[in-house]
């Protein structure tokens, strides 16, 4: 017994010894996000997963509060030499780091580290909107989605159909319909900052009309906003009329619903917004109700662009030990793999953002499975023709394009609220852009897009 | 030998304050100096460099209509909450003043208010003010869609004027109700006796006394608009709807944290600095002179 008791305290002793260096090497990295709420714990659960799948390094996965204040944090962090490894940077604010020079680039870091990465395995309309133009990966596409329709199919089988709109000539009867038929809100909508995203890039972008002139700021800082001399100005016009005749109704967080809350409830009956809330929608609707999405409509006529992609990507910042970016590579190498894909898709509602993490989601009849079915369609709105088509456009790259939102958003504010005329309206707001876009341009004189 | 010889009374003086020195150097003077040089320069937001611009931020905010616009939207702002939270207070505080019942409870209920902060504030005023579910719902059902701080702008002013009034209220109280009881009972007991009713006696006699607390409320509430009403804001209407409640202090955190215009972010605190100072001068100045000190 004595010999036991020294026994097992040796072996104590000896494993201590042995544990004592390995606990010493883990290595710590920091990862900041902005997402909240559900998504958060899912990006929580991701690290976790991460963390217990090797010993060699640790993710530390911290919420900042919202895509803004991630940014705003790891700028700020950044300039007092206290920046973490990983950082999430929303669609909107890709041109601002990306001229930064203070990020190690997506591509260099993975081939530096190691780790041969297929990166033309990653959707093109995905990669172009984080690539430069020579094709090169700066960032990791990470938390990806693009917009869909939302239609109440209980409502639309009283109107005596049973399809979603596919143009919005349809749309516009539709509405009209569902109105006679005593609904109080066809279609909801709001027109904050966040909006313009659905309710303008992505318009545009299935349209392939530009946003901006210089391949929607692609070849150059010097582009210029072109949105008030499209189809969107009459896209705008249609709009306000079905809201005019109460066919089209405001619902925010101010009026006391958002319109994907009002949506769930069954208080309106179409929305526009990110397949990400595809989880979401489908918690929190109102039980037995019939619902399914669609591709965002087209004007008739129209031949079908692709989407944009929304949500965030994961930038490596520069500054780190060749430690802590090895931790980072061995980090994305992991929610890489299609697996991670599929638990991902799973419990947030955001897509695959790589053919195989997609063809790994088909073969698991993922799409086929209730809860999830009609999420496929993110990627076919997505690949509706390719990225490099001369006729679609790559993605946004413009500077400051956050205050753009917010001017759009504002033109569309003073539309609807004020009344104001359309066409003047919108150009104002394109000539406050392009103030701010001149503004960015002399603030990084002398750089080129890369 | 002298035994007060080791310290001069500066130095202690000057020990005494370093750290509130200290604090107000790293706290304030700083950061102000950070913001004056970046409001004559174009600032990289991720500190790769910047160029020396001289004075074209403050040429492009002074042609920019939208500035003007919450330039005028912060007096507006500033005038309306004013006279709301001073008016209400004096006239709260007269009624406490007097031997009502309860006295002493309406006083600390009517103080709570300013121990809220903000964005709590702004919370609870998105709830009460929302126009299906809070308390001016009522208008709405007497005749819908009169009241929707969410759509109409002049709504939206009148709902920040609002909860930012109510918190100062409370502030407001508090020093009028303690100058009130400075002044001798025995001014209004006399007053009294020779018939003159309360209205009477409030306007020539507890008013004339009030005026340094009038006064210093003043300087004290339009300064606090023009800045601590961002929080309120940033809860109830982000600018909004249409840039209808986009005040100074809004429009420089938007710019500037939201968009990384550091510089013109920049410009425009030096520009509500300088206005700031420019009315506590002018009330300094000019309504100083009626103030009657004791």
């Amino acid at each position: 017994m004595h010999a036991k008791f020294l026994g097992a305290a040796g072996m104590l002793a000896i494993s201590a010894l042995l544990a004592g260096p390995a606990m010493a090497e883990t290595t710590k990295i920091d990862f900041w996000f902005g997402n909240t709420g559900d998504i958060a714990k899912r990006v929580q659960e991701q690290c976790d997963r991460f963390n217990k799948s090797q010993s060699d390094y640790e993710v530390v996965c911290t919420s900042q509060g919202s895509y803004d204040a991630s940014l705003q944090n790891t700028i700020a962090a950044f300039r007092a030499g206290k920046q973490p490894t990983i950082a999430q940077v929303s669609d909107a604010g890709t041109l601002d780091i990306m001229l930064s020079g203070a990020f190690y680039p997506a591509n260099k870091l993975m081939a530096d580290m190691g780790y041969n990465v297929d990166w033309n395995d990653y959707f093109s309309g995905i990669k172009s909107y984080y690539a430069t133009s020579k094709g090169d990966m700066y960032s990791f596409p990470f938390n990806s989605s693009t917009p869909l329709l939302y239609w109440n199919k209980d409502a639309f089988a009283k109107i005596g159909k049973d399809h979603a709109p596919a143009t919005w000539e349809e749309a516009a009867e539709d509405f009209k319909a569902l109105k006679a038929a005593g609904y109080a809100c066809p279609l909801g909508f709001n027109i904050s900052r966040d909006e313009i995203w659905q309710y303008g890039e992505q318009f545009m972008a299935v349209h392939g009309e530009p946003i901006a002139t210089k391949r929607n700021g692609y070849e150059g800082l010097d582009a210029e906003l072109v949105f008030n001399k499209g189809l969107w100005v009459k896209y705008i016009k249609d709009l306000k009329g079905w809201y005019d005749n109460g066919e089209a109704v405001l619902k925010s967080k101010e009026t006391g619903q958002t319109f994907v809350e009002a949506f769930a409830a069954g208080d309106c009956q179409v929305i526009l917004t990110s397949v990400g809330d595809h989880g979401n929608i489908g918690r929190t609707a109102k039980p037995g109700m019939n619902w399914g999405v669609a591709m965002l409509p087209v004007y008739a006529g129209t031949e079908r662009k692709h989407s944009f992609v929304g949500g965030a990507s994961l930038w490596v910042l520069s500054g780190k030990s060749d430690a802590e970016y090895k931790g980072a590579a061995a980090f994305f190498n992991f929610i890489a793999k299609p697996e991670e894909a599929l638990e991902w898709s799973t419990v947030t509602g955001y897509i695959p953002v790589r053919n195989s993490g997609y063809d790994y989601l088909v073969k698991e009849g993922f799409y086929e499975k209730a809860p999830y079915a009609g999420r496929e369609l993110a990627i076919k709105s997505l690949t509706a023709s390719p990225a490099d088509d001369a006729k679609s456009y790559p993605g946004i790259r413009l500077g400051g394009l956050l205050q753009i939102r917010q001017e759009m958003a504002n033109g569309l504010q003073a539309i609807f609220i004020n009344n104001a005329d359309v066409q003047t309206s919108l150009d104002e707001a394109a000539a406050r852009g392009n103030q701010i876009l001149r503004r960015f341009e002399q603030t990084y004189k002398g750089k080129q897009l890369p | 030998m002298e035994k007060r010889a080791t310290f001069s009374s500066t130095t202690i003086g000057l020990l005494f304050v370093a750290p509130m020195l200290l604090l107000i150097f790293v706290f304030f003077y700083w950061p102000s100096g950070q913001a004056l040089y970046w409001a004559f320069t174009l600032e990289q937001p991720w500190g790769g460099g910047n160029q020396w611009v001289g004075f074209q931020n403050f040429q492009q905010l002074l042609a920019d209509p939208v500035y003007w616009n919450s330039v005028v939207r912060s007096l507006v702002f500033a005038l309306a909450s004013t006279v709301i939270a001073m008016g209400l207070a004096l006239v709260l505080a007269l009624f406490t003043d007097r031997e009502l019942r309860f006295h002493r409870a309406y006083r600390s209920v009517l103080v709570w208010p300013y121990a809220i902060a903000a964005p709590a504030l702004g919370l609870a005023f998105r709830f009460i003010l929302a126009p299906e579910a809070g308390l001016l719902s009522v208008i709405n059902h007497l005749s819908p869609g009169l009241w929707n701080p969410a759509l109409d702008g002049t709504d939206a002013m009148i709902a920040i004027v609002i909860a930012f009034s109510w918190k100062y209220i409370g502030y407001n109280f508090i020093f009028f109700l303690s100058a009130l009881a400075s002044i001798p009972r025995s001014l209004t007991e006399a007053a009294a006796m020779d018939g003159a009713g309360p209205a009477r006696r409030i306007l020539d006699i507890q008013l004339p006394l009030l005026t340094p607390t009038l006064f210093f409320l003043l300087v004290i509430n339009i300064t606090e608009s023009f800045q601590d009403s961002f929080g309120i804001v940033d809860i109830m209407t982000q600018g909004g709807p249409a840039r209808a409640t986009e005040l100074m202090v809004y429009k420089i955190y938007f710019d500037g944290f939201k968009g990384l215009d550091y510089s013109g972010a920049a410009a425009q605190s030096i520009i509500l600095m300088l206005l700031v100072i420019l009315l506590t001068v002018v009330q300094f100045r000019f309504i100083e002179r009626r103030v009657h000190y004791k």
